[in-house]
């Protein structure tokens, strides 16, 4: 069951990984993107922290919509939508009462699946996703998974957003959201998987 | 880097600020966004809204084109980035009249998805939301295994055929309807000579070397088709037409109107010449345009180059639709 100060510290964890991260972010979005997913991200995060500070009474839907909010109208670009809808989705469930975090991730990449159209293998944040969900369902998260799902995203060729204009010259090159979304992974695993 | 600006961070709502005091008649600012909505309110009265927008970047677009007769909205987001959902339901909110809203997307992933979950917040309002993505840019192929053709300057026709409809009473399907006829016949290519910097980034795009050009550049500096030396104005036009015209195969018993637009850096002069060299390759394949428009309509900051638009005006009402009268700051 995951619980209000779980997330928050969760999120708080994710945030300070991005912020630390921004740079190498922005310098893997340069070859394949518009090298501000790092700029990007922060802005959103830092609108997290402080949209987060006052809810530790609150209640889990509450903390995922307020999350969602902030990423939505701060981040900009493609990360904005997919994050926020991300956790827009996980407010929706958790407010029909889902507490269980496999099944709320599993809401998760549906509406991030549904909002960015991309399915597995189109190095996408998809692929780290996919896996790390498997995993949580499983009960065998670690940081050996999302490094793995991380890494593969860098032999495949972009099918979706401005990475996919390059075709094959997007191999050889990581994924910026995968990225991102490893840190957001690596932070659950430390706040709330194994804690 | 060198631009006339104040802190890179605040070049949009610097701008924003700048446009609407400049142009107060045109353009009225949403109080916190950087949505500016047309400040004639009689001319929207009864009327289906339409609201545009992308990064910032582009100017004259969108906000050039909101006033009577053209856009009731533009949404401005950071350079070269697509504006959030809140902003964007902001703008559709202040134009909705009561006979719902249209919305003219360029294809971008991160357009598509701002400008569809501010759809989503309008209809939780009971705001009618139609929309149209526009990928006219044919130097991308349209194809399940990328995000496919990207919106650029033909953009700006669709904004004028739809904002003369919308002006003269259409409905919210039949702007859909007229819409997605438009949209298979507006068709733009483009060459560039040199790339933009983003503000915030610091350096350019991508680089050229001094002799050099690209041919099928986005408008954010995207990668195109084929490099090679500069090339006489003659030969420019003969590969931008020649790509047009395998895509869509010209033909003398058509009518087209016509774009040559200026990316940013390129003088008029040039463009000027690009357009009498074009002229006559027209004219050699027996097509004298029904309208034509030269100048900065869809700009990539200071990149430098063209883009060429033919739009195949397949219904003759929508020669008139581009002869109709407006009153905005760019058309």
């Amino acid at each position: 069951m995951l619980t209000t100060t779980q997330t928050i510290a969760w999120l708080n964890n994710f945030a300070d990984k991005i912020e630390t991260n921004k740079a190498y972010l922005n310098d893997l979005d340069t070859p394949i993107g518009d090298g501000d997913h790092g700029s990007n991200m922060v802005r959103g995060l830092t609108a997290v922290k402080a949209t987060l500070a006052d809810k530790s009474n609150a209640d889990l839907t509450t903390v995922f919509k307020a999350t969602a909010l902030a990423l939505i109208s701060k981040v900009g670009g493609a990360a904005g939508p997919l994050y926020g809808t991300a956790f827009l989705e996980m407010a929706k469930a958790s407010k029909d009462g889902v507490t269980d975090l496999g099944i709320l991730l599993a809401t998760a990449l549906a509406g991030l699946k549904k909002r960015g159209g991309a399915a597995t293998g189109d190095k996408t944040l998809v692929d780290v996703w996919r896996p790390v969900l498997t995993a949580v369902h499983a009960d065998r998260l670690t940081s050996t998974v999302i490094k793995t799902a991380v890494e593969r995203t860098k032999p495949m060729v972009a099918k979706k957003g401005r990475a996919s204009y390059l075709g094959d010259r997007s191999i050889g090159h990581l994924d910026p959201g995968a990225v991102s979304s490893g840190y957001l992974f690596t932070a659950l695993l430390e706040t709330v998987v194994q804690s | 880097m060198k631009k006339i600006l104040n802190d890179p961070k605040d070049v949009v709502s610097e701008m924003v600020d700048g446009l609407v005091r400049a142009y107060p008649q045109y353009l009225t600012q949403l109080p916190d966004t950087t949505a500016m909505v047309r400040s004639d309110q009689a001319s929207m009265v009864g009327k289906v809204g339409l609201v545009s927008g992308g990064g910032s970047g582009h100017e004259p677009s969108h906000a050039g084109f909101v006033g009577k007769g053209m856009l009731s909205a533009a949404v401005a987001g950071q350079v070269f980035t697509s504006p959030t959902p809140d902003q964007i339901y902001a703008a559709i909110k202040a134009v909705d009249q009561g006979k719902g809203v249209f919305l003219i997307i360029k294809n971008y992933s991160g357009d598509v998805m701002n400008f569809d979950m501010a759809k989503d917040m309008a209809e939780l309002d009971d705001i009618d939301v139609k929309s149209v993505v526009v990928d006219d840019d044919i130097a991308v192929e349209d194809s399940l295994y990328t995000q496919g053709r990207r919106g650029v300057a033909g953009t700006v026709l669709m904004h004028k055929v739809l904002g003369a409809a919308a002006d003269q009473g259409a409905s919210l399907d039949e702007l859909d309807r007229l819409a997605h006829a438009v949209l298979p016949q507006i068709k733009t290519i483009a060459v560039a000579l040199s790339a933009a910097t983003v503000p915030e980034v610091g350096k350019p795009g991508f680089e050229l070397a001094d002799d050099e050009i690209e041919y099928g550049v986005g408008i954010h500096s995207e990668p195109g088709y084929r490099r090679e030396k500069i090339k006489p104005s003659k030969a420019l036009v003969a590969e931008l037409l020649g790509k047009l015209d395998e895509s869509g195969h010209l033909d003398s018993q058509h009518q087209y109107a016509v774009l040559v637009n200026g990316m940013g850096a390129t003088p008029l002069m040039e463009q000027y010449v690009f357009s009498h060299d074009l002229l006559d390759a027209l004219a050699e394949k027996g097509i004298k345009p029904a309208f034509m428009k030269v100048g900065n309509y869809m700009t990539s900051i200071e990149m430098a180059g063209i883009s060429l638009t033919l739009f195949d005006l397949t219904d003759a009402k929508w020669l008139d639709y581009l002869n109709y009268p407006v009153e905005t700051i760019a058309w």
